[in-house]
């Protein structure tokens, strides 16, 4: 670093420098995903060759034919799975982080540090009273079941972050509604709900990747294989099929194709509330 | 007339209140609490908005904690599910892991596996962070991008690694036989270097999270604190030394804290990159604790390695509260 800022005397020089190496740092870390997308347009024969063929010279799309022949109906139950846990989740938890945030309420660090304690919580720990607790409920291998399971990871996690954002709406405008005859429930609904709109996105997509990614609670509660998540697909794909890589590389192409478009969507949100929220489990 | 009009208006949030409290495992509380809404409608009227979370919390996190501990003091087996009857055995499924050989492997895996994730991520997000804090075109854009690897699901980092780290047709391995001093690492199949990829892979995915808190923290340090030392005549190593470090403590005891806790539960990575093998080299607590229960069905030496997970990891969490307390005090 010095060296760079050293021999370059103009600033001009110096940012393009910057830029450079910023460009191969980026490059680095973001390498194992090109190669993902280079191994799932290469036709299966070629990933096996000694030396790597760093292009898709001539993409092939036999990878995402059969990916998608094999893997739509998993795509599909992630995304009811997870569309269902980001509902529920921001049902329980916008009620939530209104009382916590702006209703005096006595007992509220006690609350609080539930909230906290449960987010730490390991869910391996827990997945085994969760199985025991599923199997006298009859929730195992059922889509309610994991709904249920996946909004423990979040739910706390959109409490916490919610409250901050619901506590710096200013009282003025709560009371003044008050004042005007608005009950609780209506002062959350018409000026709260709209004024921290950045900070439900915001939980609401993280509360949908947590869902997506979860692997644990599908594997355990789910391991008859009547409802398959996509991150159980892929698992049992490379379990029984480790030479289609070009096939397993597509899959996790599509299952990374949500979450990003999600995260571009929803780009603009996040940013205006990423001091709060740069917290994931 | 007032009161009639502002009772009915209180209604609205205890109706609302008893509908969300239909949930499944609400019912034992919601009569008591119905029965007093009369007596001080308003108060209760608020605590329904923070009842339903915390009733969902206690049911499905709560009781299920609950039960795992209830589990590790049992002979708890498949066959416990079917006939419902799980013979209460006091310490002895702790006493038989202690006894295990593969256990104090797991638990020395744990800490290095641990340890050189939090330096790994630590000492790579800060140089990340601290590079960033420079000026130049794209700086926000690659900043972003450099989020993916941690914004993705861990199945789709987990398989691009292993099929990176595969012996004979991974890239890895390509590019260490083209220098011609090897021919290629198991990086996977060998005990001697498993643990190893694992943790280069819980790093790489590790990194974004790090440096957007370090980032974040870097960006708070005043500016003329770095003018008045520059005054001074202090260099660049100076500055780093003797204000970013002390300045940046407080959200670095957060990252790491964070940190530890995240790693220490880590399952997802080993499990799909591993499965704790070869030759248990990889087992930590954590997929320890999975195999025992869910490979080996004997759910109550599985619940005994979660309950010491559990005590490490709730030890973290208030090493945590407590730094995150103290970071916020110095913000203010």
């Amino acid at each position: 670093m010095s060296a760079v800022s050293t021999r370059a005397r103009r600033p001009g020089t110096r940012k393009v420098l910057l830029t450079g190496l910023a460009l191969l740092i980026t490059g680095f870390l973001l390498f194992p995903l090109y190669w993902m997308l280079n191994a799932s347009l290469q036709p299966g024969s070629a990933l096996f060759s000694r030396s790597p063929s760093w292009f898709p010279t001539s993409p092939d799309f036999g990878g995402y034919e059969e990916a998608l022949a094999t893997q739509l109906g998993n795509l599909s139950s992630s995304l009811l799975i997870a569309c269902c846990v980001t509902a529920l989740a921001l049902i329980l938890a916008v009620p939530a982080a209104y009382g916590l945030a702006k209703l005096h309420l006595p007992g509220i660090t006690s609350v609080m540090f539930l909230m906290l304690f449960v987010q730490m919580l390991p869910a391996v720990v827990m997945v085994n009273g969760l199985y025991a607790l599923f199997n006298q409920m009859g929730l195992l291998e059922s889509y309610l079941g994991l709904i249920i399971a996946d909004t423990t990871l979040s739910l706390p996690f959109a409490v916490l972050l919610l409250r901050s954002f619901i506590e710096s709406v200013p009282d003025s405008i709560t009371e003044a509604a008050r004042v005007d005859g608005a009950g609780p429930l209506r002062t959350l609904w018409s000026i709260v709900v709209p004024a921290s709109r950045n900070g439900i996105v915001t939980a609401g997509v993280f509360t949908f990747l947590f869902a997506w990614s979860d692997f644990l609670f599908a594997l355990t509660l789910t391991s008859s294989g009547t409802i398959t998540p996509i991150t159980l697909g892929i698992y049992r794909y490379i379990g029984t099929n480790t030479t289609d890589w070009n096939s397993v590389m597509a899959t996790a192409i599509l299952a990374s194709i949500p979450p990003a478009v999600l995260l571009v969507v929803a780009q603009r949100h996040i940013a205006a509330g990423a001091t709060a929220g740069a917290v994931k489990d | 007339m007032l009161r009639t009009e502002q009772g009915s208006l209180q209604a609205w949030p205890s109706r609302e209140g008893q509908r969300t409290l239909a949930l499944p495992g609400a019912g034992a509380g919601s009569k008591g609490i119905m029965g007093r809404v009369r007596v001080n409608s308003e108060k209760l009227a608020k605590y329904l908005f923070v009842l339903p979370a915390i009733l969902y919390l206690a049911t499905f996190c709560l009781y299920p904690l609950y039960f795992s501990i209830q589990m590790s003091l049992q002979d708890f087996t498949s066959a416990s599910f079917v006939s419902g009857v799980a013979e209460f055995t006091g310490f002895d499924n702790f006493r038989a892991i202690f006894a295990d050989p593969i256990f104090a492997e797991a638990s020395l895996h744990t800490v290095v596996f641990v340890a050189a994730c939090i330096a790994g991520q630590f000492v790579l997000g800060l140089l990340l962070a601290l590079f960033f804090q420079k000026v130049f075109p794209l700086n926000s854009l690659l900043r972003a991008l450099l989020l993916l690897p941690w914004l993705l699901p861990i199945i789709v980092s987990a398989t691009i690694s292993r099929w990176m780290l595969d012996q004979d047709s991974g890239v890895m391995n390509q590019v260490l036989r083209s220098t011609g001093l090897t021919a290629g690492l198991p990086w996977l199949t060998s005990p001697a270097q498993a643990l190893i990829a694992v943790i280069a892979v819980q790093v790489w995915i590790g990194i974004p999270f790090c440096m957007v808190i370090l980032y974040g923290g870097l960006q708070n340090i005043p500016g003329d604190l770095y003018e008045a030392a520059a005054l001074d005549g202090a260099g660049a190593w100076t500055k780093f030394r003797n204000i970013t470090l002390p300045m940046l403590r407080p959200v670095s005891a957060v990252v790491v804290t964070l940190a530890l806790i995240y790693t220490l539960k880590s399952f997802d990575v080993i499990w799909l990159l591993t499965r704790g093998g070869p030759a248990n080299a990889t087992h930590t607590l954590a997929t320890l604790s999975y195999q025992r229960s869910f490979i080996e069905f004997n759910f109550g030496r599985g619940a005994a390695i979660g309950d010491l997970l559990l005590i490490v990891s709730t030890v973290a969490a208030l090493f945590y509260l407590r730094s995150y307390r103290r970071s916020i005090r110095a913000e203010r």
